[in-house]
């Protein structure tokens, strides 16, 4: 395994020391540093904590904020939560895809971009809500959609 | 810091920092701007910088003090700023008017009306949060310090009172008299069910088993609601008082805060919270002297809307898949790692510090008979004034919308509200002036949730918004009984036909039963409920549900299969702009004689009816048109 990974995972893994049930917090914090959780450091994890793969699978593959897969460098997340849904969050995904060439929860082939529908970021009163790289943008319309894919690019 | 040790030093720190802070506040203003995650959606934290750098531009840097403070609610009008002592409240501050608040009402005490809010009835500029419609009409007893707090400083919430009730609670009662207090003030869960606080105490105080789990839910995945983020996010303290008595009376060593992960600020303030409450020794060992001994752990969520439900949410923090488990035994006598575990919602246990301070008769002495306390409600949707609204329990959802959130934009009729997120289900206007609480909201065929109320109007499709719950449930369902996953995508099919204009005349029956059979036999609560927008639906709005099935018509000209659309030559200029962004390459320009304006046209083979085009043609033109239940008018010039 590339040493950097290595490193990582042993300096996450003693944070947690003697913890019960970390497991989930420790793959929450891989994935904020590597953004997301390649095979082979979910061998060493196991080998590591002495857990089968398949249980960190179990729980890799249940929850949401865990990527198996590779991401892009810019993440774009589309809230799709009731307020944003009725004030056209649907519009804006449809055209943030056929922009980006790809379907939600996708990644364009250069790793540019990663397309994502989210539940609910909590900020109702600005709908439809989208988040770029983190940051927040309240009030989207299909022109600012498309400003912000620009401006990326 | 140093250790608070006893109930002594804590009154006396209290005293110091409200001398400290009284006497700055008497020769200086204060500014307090919302750093919530809305405001700072919508550019808070350039604004904070803005002040920052005016300040100390102006030698004011160590004079004028200035907090990032909580959510005050009125999202609507974010970025929020407050300049006290006088309370001048500012709305929409942008970062290029800081100069301005700093020259003119900081420094020479003068009003800038431009930033004030205006009254849309009378016309008049209200000053103060006291006079604006949207908070004069709300009861604010969990959420009115927000604006005044900043939620990572410990000292901001003991000065304006923080932890008295938790020192009043271990000097002065036994952990009996804190569970009966609970109980008879009349509190319910604030997470969904209403179930009473106090009985849910009393049974985990009862229970044999040790240690005793106490535990915060902030995994608020309701789409809609965001009270819980407000709190956690912009009070976090009083969440963790009451949290700390509540491990009082019920035996417990230690707790959990759990928050989701999309509320990355509210993680982190709850970090914050947890490690000052540390320093001061109000976690860990011999509290206020009272030789109670509690420590509290933060547990991120990783993105799963079941997580919520409670025995998942244990599951969860013992490292496994959130998954919920069948409830033979309440989770207070057998929770977190099978030992009494006593779990409520974030607003919850916030009212706990409130109840004990002023007392259980002063907390039912607010809402209806069965409901009591306040409720903060997300009001959100197609609604002029969204944000947070705290109310008692029993206002109107009429007075909700029209008196605090300012009635519909655009002179639009109201359709109905809906309530309780994908638990809950849609109320029609006509029921608009029923009183909210727990049982009422249960008897329409919806449910209060965890208080999201979702402004629908005409706009709005019915058969598309139970169609966009049952496919966001199908999503989260964790699979793990057959009538949850099977039941919720035999249902999202069905619907999926229906607003595609494929539907069949038997399929509200085959709905309904589906609906009947998921109440019956789902493990837990998300299966239980998940029928609710549909049956709602269907009940109140069965005539729109006909007109997709018999006439392949979407009356709100919403659902994407039965819309058509058009160019109405009359009308277009022939920018261009719909034939660039249309996916299809559907749209050109028309062939015209000589002389003639010229017009586009849609290709009604290729269209692949995505609107794009309706949504892109500039608002002055607007010559895009809709129509459903028909096809589009032919357009060959």
């Amino acid at each position: 395994m590339d040493a950097f990974y290595q490193e990582k995972v042993d300096e996450i893994i003693g944070r947690y020391q003697g913890q019960e049930g970390f497991l989930i917090q420790l793959l929450l914090d891989l994935q904020g540093e590597l953004h997301w959780i390649p095979r082979e450091v979910i061998s060493h994890l196991s080998e590591r904590l002495a857990v089968p793969k398949s249980q960190i699978y179990r729980i890799a593959s249940f929850y949401k904020a865990i990527n198996l897969t590779p991401v892009g460098r810019h993440m774009i997340q589309v809230c799709m939560g009731t307020a944003c849904q009725v004030r056209g969050a649907q519009k804006v995904l449809d055209y943030a895809a056929s922009k980006l060439d790809i379907g939600p929860e996708e990644t364009t082939p250069d790793l540019a971009f990663s397309l994502r529908k989210v539940n609910c970021l909590g900020c109702c009163s600005m709908g439809p809500v989208m988040t770029v790289d983190g940051e927040y943008h309240g009030g989207v319309t299909l022109e600012g959609t498309e400003k912000v894919l620009k401006d990326l690019r | 810091m140093s250790r608070v040790a006893s109930v002594g030093d804590l009154e006396l720190l209290r005293e110091t920092l409200r001398s400290r802070r009284d006497a700055k506040r008497s020769r200086e203003p204060w500014i307090a701007v919302c750093a919530g995650t809305g405001c700072l959606a919508l550019g808070a934290k350039k604004v904070i910088d803005a002040f920052r750098g005016e300040l100390r531009r102006r030698g004011l840097g160590t004079e004028v003090v200035l907090k990032e403070t909580g959510c005050p609610g009125f999202c609507e009008k974010g970025p929020i700023v407050v300049v006290y002592p006088e309370g001048v409240h500012y709305i929409k501050v942008d970062p290029a008017d800081v100069p301005e608040i700093v020259e003119e009402t900081i420094v020479k005490g003068r009003l800038i009306d431009r930033l004030l809010y205006v009254d849309p009835v009378t016309g008049g500029r209200d000053v103060h949060e006291e006079e604006i419609p949207f908070y004069k009409h709300q009861t604010r007893v969990l959420i009115n310090k927000n604006i005044k707090i900043d939620p990572k400083n410990i000292d901001d919430y003991i000065s304006e009172g923080g932890y008295s009730a938790l020192s009043r609670a271990l000097s002065s009662m036994t952990p009996q008299e804190v569970v009966d207090e609970v109980k008879s003030s009349g509190l319910r869960g604030r997470g969904g069910g209403g179930f009473p606080t106090g009985l849910k105490w009393e049974s985990a105080r009862k229970a044999e088993g040790s240690p005793k789990y106490v535990i915060v839910n902030c995994d608020e995945g309701d789409p809609g609601a965001f009270m819980d983020r407000a709190l956690m996010e912009g009070n976090p303290h009083s969440v963790l008082e009451g949290l700390i008595i509540g491990a009082y009376a019920i035996g417990s060593v230690e707790g959990f805060i759990y928050v989701r992960a999309e509320y990355p600020l509210a993680v982190e303030n709850a970090r914050v919270s947890i490690s000052q409450a540390r320093e001061y020794g109000l976690l860990g060992e011999d509290i206020l002297g009272s030789g109670f001994n509690f420590d509290v752990r933060l547990h991120r969520g990783a993105g799963a809307f079941v997580s919520g439900e409670s025995t998942a949410l244990m599951n969860a923090i013992e490292g496994k898949v959130g998954e919920p488990k069948p409830k033979y035994v309440h989770t207070s006598e057998r929770g977190l790692w099978s030992r009494p575990s006593l779990l409520n919602n974030v607003e919850t246990w916030a009212n706990i510090p409130l109840i004990i301070n002023m007392g259980a008769d002063w907390f039912s002495s607010i809402g209806t008979e069965r409901s009591k306390g306040t409720k903060i409600f997300s009001l959100v949707g197609k609604v002029n004034n969204t944000g947070l609204v705290e109310v008692p329990m029993g206002m109107t959802l009429r007075e909700i919308i029209f008196d605090i959130g300012g009635g519909i934009p655009g002179g639009k009729r109201v359709k109905g509200v809906q309530t309780g997120g994908p638990s809950g289900g849609i109320i029609p206007e006509g029921h608009l002036d029923t009183p909210v609480d727990f049982d009422e909201l249960t008897r329409l065929g919806s449910m209060m949730g965890s208080g999201s109320i979702i402004v629908l109007d005409e706009d709005t499709c019915a058969v598309d918004l139970a169609r966009y719950f049952v496919d966001f449930l199908c999503d989260e369902s964790c699979g793990k009984c057959v009538p949850c996953r099977e039941g919720l995508r035999q249902m999202r099919d069905i619907l999926s036909d229906i607003v595609a204009g494929r539907g069949k005349g038997e399929d509200l029956e085959v709905l309904r039963e589906i609906a009947h059979l998921m109440k019956a036999a789902s493990l837990c609560a998300l299966g239980r409920t998940a029928a609710n927008p549909v049956l709602s639906t269907i009940r109140y709005f069965k005539d729109e549900y006909l007109a997709h099935i018999e006439d392949q018509r979407c009356p709100a000209l919403v659902c994407e299969g039965l819309i058509s659309y058009f160019i109405r030559p009359d009308l277009c200029i022939a920018c261009g702009i719909c034939e660039r962004n249309c996916p299809e390459g559907a749209i050109s320009e028309a062939e015209v004689g000589k002389g003639e304006d010229t017009f586009m046209v849609i290709d009604q083979s290729r269209c692949s009816r995505c609107g794009i085009c309706f949504h892109v043609c500039p608002s002055k033109v607007m010559a895009v048109a809709r129509t459903s239940g028909r096809s589009a008018p032919q357009q060959l010039p």
